[in-house]
């Protein structure tokens, strides 16, 4: 009896290890094969020049400077409208039914699908304000997607700030106001930071919306205002791998360029775990 | 005495600007709810219209798409058919792997394995889903394609491996963060009783945090069906009832991706990938809903 228990504990833990192995094994092997197979596309030309003889030589460029632009760009929205959505959340609303209903919505806009978040920012940004394909277009929409990531990942900074320090801040005499300036905001700054890591990440990765509303399959030029239509690194890998007649041949840089987004995203989002993880740390 | 008055004035002002503030904070704060207002007024504006021309089940029962014939046809039930069966094998395979992640995190896990193991799945779930489509495109399409003796390694199981891959971080950690906050005394209690850690868990522990586990499983499904470039990438697009796990399919996601660009702005075509959106929209909001009813209803009371 008391053997047997034993052996199913042991088969049970066994598979348990088994299924965590497996997922962990899977990142390693999708990440370790794509580096292999790209590293020999990655030089100093294949960063700082335009794409050539149809996409099939040349650089990047222009979809880095992309996907730069988008990020800065929705950032511009979801950090302002993120952060003081969470600030009036937490140290704010005193009504708990009207923060019910906000937070309901957050976490609906969070579920919303990437590609329904496209039909809007093309129905919306790109057709009914006539922006067209554009930066703009593509960062408002950006930014509207990142703003449940901002909202979440400030309010936990946020609640995490001891309230005593609110308490000592409002005795000495300073506004509500004056006590989240100068003293709550500063203290939950690392985590709001994992936020915006985060966020980029996240802008930089998204591609079904960018592919509606901002990115064209290839631009001569680098854009000159927010309403020029621009390149995007996933983007890029998605028409490089799928579409034309040169699949084959661009296949050395689908894979740097699989390369330098995963690139870009691990090293975003590593900052923002590293900063969580030293937040926490400091206010236990 | 000017001084006085001075401080006060400053005092005055600042108490105005603090309401000015809180006021404007306000009307920021419900700018979420307003994005998904406009969402759905969008949606709806754009693909409404298109009942007026297709019968609601017309759209939703037939079986031919046909979206740019000389004779169009817009029946979605293929598309419905395909994002059915590709969720329903992606959540069979990323479910107990989830379960799998979430209880050795929180039960077996040592400290410092735990420190590793947890901000891995966190970059899974950073990863874009391009890169995903991609590495199912370059590599397990041909693994498929040579050890199961197909013609296309695009198709319903590669599809759903990769959606799977994607959803599991989002399974695994809302899962964890449910069974970790299981009482200690509920575990000591069990213990108490003679069980070993096997039967506690199983037992005490996953009934105990099985409303976060729901929550965790609804959200990952929820984000599967929404997922898009991952099987416009490798789901092999052919818009037919799929017959076999080798079949090309094509989810309603990748069917809007894939055919937007060629619909012309205010088209039948244009209305009916609208109206897909609507569908879609419609789904995760539910299963959203019910993932937040879930998740207030039986929680553990952080200690």
């Amino acid at each position: 009896m008391k053997t047997k228990a034993i052996i199913i504990q042991n088969t049970g833990f066994l598979l348990i290890r088994t299924g965590t192995l497996i997922v962990i094994m899977s990142l390693f092997v999708m990440l370790g094969y794509i580096f292999y197979k790209g590293f020999s596309a990655l030089s100093w030309e294949f960063f700082t020049e335009m794409p050539k003889n149809e996409m099939t030589g040349g650089g990047i460029f222009p979809a880095i400077v992309g996907t730069f632009y988008l990020m800065l760009g929705s950032s511009l929205i979801s950090i302002p409208v993120g952060v003081i959505t969470a600030i009036y959340l937490t140290e704010y609303a005193k009504n708990p039914g009207i923060v019910k209903i906000i937070r309901l919505g957050i976490n609906n806009l969070a579920g919303v699908p990437s590609v329904v978040f496209g039909l809007f920012g093309l129905s919306l940004f790109v057709i009914f304000l006539g922006f067209g394909t554009s930066i703009l277009a593509g960062s408002l929409t950006l930014g509207l997607l990142n703003l449940p990531v901002i909202i979440r990942s400030t309010e936990e900074s946020l609640q995490v700030v001891p309230g005593t320090y609110r308490e000592a801040s409002l005795s000495l005499g300073a506004t509500k106001w004056q006590t989240i300036y100068k003293v709550i905001l500063p203290n939950a700054l690392p985590g709001i930071m994992t936020g915006i890591m985060l966020s980029l990440g996240r802008a930089a990765g998204e591609t079904a919306p960018v592919m509606f509303t901002a990115a064209a399959f290839y631009t001569p030029d680098l854009p000159v205002s927010v309403f020029n239509e621009i390149m995007a690194l996933p983007y890029h890998i998605y028409v490089m791998a799928t579409a034309g007649t040169h699949i084959q041949a661009t296949r050395h840089l689908q894979y740097g360029t699989a390369i330098v987004l995963i690139a870009l995203v691990l090293v975003l989002n590593m900052t923002g775990l590293i900063l969580r993880y030293k937040f926490r740390k400091n206010l236990k | 005495m000017n001084d006085e008055k001075i401080k006060i004035r400053l005092k005055r002002r600042s108490i105005i600007f603090d309401i000015l503030i809180e006021k404007f904070f306000f009307i920021i704060g419900l700018s979420s709810l307003l994005v998904l207002l406009t969402i759905m007024i969008f949606l709806i504006k754009e693909g409404l219209p298109l009942f007026k021309e297709i019968s609601i089940s017309d759209f939703i029962f037939g079986q031919e798409w046909y979206p740019t014939s000389g004779n169009p046809r817009f029946g979605i039930l293929p598309l419905i058919i395909s994002s059915l069966y590709i969720t329903i094998i992606a959540s069979l395979i990323a479910i107990p792997l989830s379960l799998s992640v979430a209880i050795y995190i929180s039960e077996l896990a040592g400290s410092t394995l735990r420190e590793i193991v947890k901000p891995v799945v966190e970059i899974i779930a950073s990863i874009p889903s391009v890169i995903v489509g991609f590495f199912g495109m370059v590599v397990v399409a041909p693994f498929l394609m040579t050890h199961f003796n197909i013609d296309s390694g695009l198709n319903l199981l590669n599809a759903s491996l990769m959606l799977a891959f994607m959803a599991i971080p989002t399974i695994a950690s809302i899962s964890e963060d449910a069974i970790s906050s299981v009482p200690m005394s509920l575990k000591e209690a069990s213990y108490a009783l003679g069980a070993n850690r096997w039967q506690t868990i199983i037992h005490v522990t996953i009934p105990a945090s099985l409303s976060g586990i729901w929550t965790a499983i609804i959200l990952g499904v929820s984000r599967v069906i929404g997922e898009t470039m991952i099987v416009l990438m490798v789901a092999g697009g052919a818009a037919v009832i799929p017959t076999s796990i080798f079949s090309p399919v094509r989810p309603l996601t990748s069917n809007i991706a894939a055919e937007m660009a060629e619909a012309s702005v205010g088209g039948t075509h244009y209305r009916a990938l609208f109206a897909i959106g609507i569908i879609l929209f419609v789904i995760t909001f539910l299963f959203n809903i019910i993932a937040d009813y879930l998740s207030n209803k039986y929680k553990f009371k952080a200690s």
